[in-house]
């Protein structure tokens, strides 16, 4: 039990370093896109509410109910998150090309 | 062989979570440049989509009615809300979208902590961190949502003894975690009883550390809101012991926190100083100090139109009020104009101006700017003599020249976009009140200085009138 809690402390520390790295290399133009796409990527929390959706709601009914809640705000997230990033990446253009 | 199929899915499952996590982080890696952008978002999508899909093999689910239900509704209003949504309300949008990845996060640790009983320490603190930084999140989300979309005032809202009654709220939502992890039962008796009390408390605190922060500070609590979105999501994957969301959450809180201090530099101000007190106390001490500053001298658009058409060089500073005026369209026509006159034109965009990090790249990218003629103020500052023109629109604290020059002032050492140093500076403003933090702008009262009052976009479309005329 210990050893797991360690790695996935291990998996935290390393993940906040890496994205430090990755997200100071996003220029100021494209912050927006960037906000709502990790917007969409928080909504990864969606596995977990998949997992307590799913978990019977005969033996399980308020796990399942606040499952089921999370899954519709965890997907909202998500879908809207990505679909809205690629609209507006969609409108960076550079005009040289016309 | 049972045993062996067990595993294998475990297995399969695991590696999968570690393709997503790397498709997460080629996402965002891609995302460093416009060009590969898109094609970033669309490899962390389909990193989304693949953790989704081998979770559902997940053998702990025995009932997909629910999930199915859940995946609807959630991906109707999703598609309906991202295709909708106007660019100039992205704000209120991502705003509300953190909110829903906090409370997401909140039922999940939730759900965990109600259908276990005998949970080690470990885990019931990072239930704990889950409910905390998910209902804060959320409270506070909304309360952000609010104030953007003028539901609520967006004038700071402060009291005395604020601080203390936050660190109040604090400490007792402290002791009850003390409580949910440790001493059962000191102060309630179920389960039940301690997670709606958290719950609560997490939401009145989320509520009381936005609402004293006024609207001109939005870009810094968008930015936090959405770090602590991720947070949550992340002490989430401590609560089902799952690295996909500890990675994917680690990713959003890394990227919510350095784009909080980029803002917090822009402005020259440190996060507590933010967070803690709003910027309209400090406000009535300095503005009564230079009340004679000067004359303020109104233009024409013909006399405006006479002076753009014979400079070779302009500068365009946008600000909220371009956002509230939808005057981008019209102001991208003139920019077009301009440059077919012979003129460079240039767009200075300050990291906050506006009420989100990027929103005016992303209002100029709608109405069809090309993203390399944007620069940021440090590129355009040192060749302000050059710049022949320069046309504020709906900007006023990013060009204050008291940030440079009145040290009483509460925005001195802001970093600014010094327009002041241009041949001549045109601002479109609808009146002479001042900007939003409500301080005095020297700049209108400068011999360089051109007023032209009126709606951004009316004086804007009357400028292109005149030269298609």
């Amino acid at each position: 039990m210990e050893t797991e809690i360690t790695l996935l402390l291990f998996v935290l520390v390393l993940s906040i370093f890496l994205g430090f790295e990755l997200i100071s290399k996003v220029p100021s133009t494209l912050h927006t896109p960037l906000m709502s796409g990790a917007n969409a990527i928080s909504g990864i929390t969606l596995v977990g509410a998949l997992l307590a959706s799913g978990a019977g709601f005969l033996s399980q009914p308020i796990t399942v109910l606040l499952g089921t809640a999370a899954v519709i705000f965890a997907t909202i997230n998500v879908v809207g998150g990505y679909l809205v990033t690629n609209r507006m990446l969609s409108m960076f253009k550079k005009k040289d090309v016309e | 062989m049972i045993f062996l199929e067990e595993v294998n899915t475990t297995l399969i499952v695991n590696l999968s979570y570690i393709l997503s996590s790397m498709l997460f982080i080629f996402g965002l890696k891609m995302l460093g440049s416009p060009e590969t952008a898109r094609k970033g978002n669309l490899l962390s999508s389909s990193g989304m989509f693949l953790a989704i899909v081998v979770t559902l093999l997940d053998q702990n689910i025995v009932d997909f009615s629910w999930i199915v239900i859940g995946l609807c509704i959630g991906a109707s209003i999703g598609y309906f809300a991202a295709t909708k949504v106007k660019m100039t309300s992205m704000p209120e949008m991502v705003a509300l979208f953190n909110g829903f990845g906090g409370i997401a996060s909140l039922l999940v640790g939730s759900a965990e902590y109600l259908i276990n009983i005998g949970l080690n320490a470990a885990s019931l603190l990072a239930i704990f961190l889950t409910v905390l930084i998910g209902g804060v999140t959320f409270s506070g989300s909304l309360i952000a949502w609010g104030k953007l979309s003028e539901f609520i005032g967006g004038k700071p809202f402060l009291y005395k003894g604020q601080q203390i009654v936050n660190f109040l709220l604090l400490a007792i939502l402290l002791i009850c975690g003390l409580e949910m992890i440790f001493i059962q039962g000191l102060f309630t008796e179920t389960q039940y009883q301690i997670l709606i009390l958290i719950c609560v408390l997490a939401f009145i605190l989320g509520i009381f550390l936005v609402i004293p922060i006024g609207g001109a500070d939005m870009p810094v609590v968008i930015a936090l809101l959405n770090s602590f979105s991720g947070l949550a999501a992340c002490a989430a994957g401590f609560v089902i012991e799952n690295n996909v969301l500890i990675v994917a959450g680690a990713l959003v809180g890394a990227s919510g926190l350095i784009l909080t201090n980029i803002m917090c530099k822009a402005m020259n101000r440190s996060l507590a100083n933010v967070l803690f007190s709003g910027f309209g106390a400090v406000i009535d001490l300095s503005s009564g100090e230079k009340a004679e500053q000067g004359e303020v001298k109104p233009l024409s658009s013909s006399d405006a139109y006479l002076i753009l058409e014979a400079s070779s060089s302009v500068l365009i500073v946008p600000g909220y009020g371009m956002a509230v005026a939808q005057a981008q369209h019209v102001v991208r026509e003139l920019g077009e104009l301009l440059e077919a006159n012979g003129a460079e034109v240039r767009y200075a965009i300050h990291p906050v101006a506006g009420r989100m990090p990027g929103h005016m790249n992303v209002l100029l990218a709608e109405a069809n700017v090309s993203y390399d003629v944007l620069v940021e103020p440090e590129d355009v500052n040192p060749i302000m003599d050059t710049v022949d023109v320069c046309m504020v629109i709906g900007a006023n604290d990013v060009v204050n020249p008291d940030a440079k020059e009145n040290q009483g002032s509460p925005i001195y050492g802001m970093p600014i976009i010094e327009v002041d140093r241009a041949k001549t500076t045109f601002v479109l403003k609808r009146s002479m009140a001042s900007g939003f933090a409500g301080i005095q702008n020297p700049l209108f009262f400068k011999s360089n200085t051109r007023m032209l009052f009126g709606d951004a976009k009316d004086s804007v479309s009357a400028l292109v009138a005149e030269f298609k005329a």
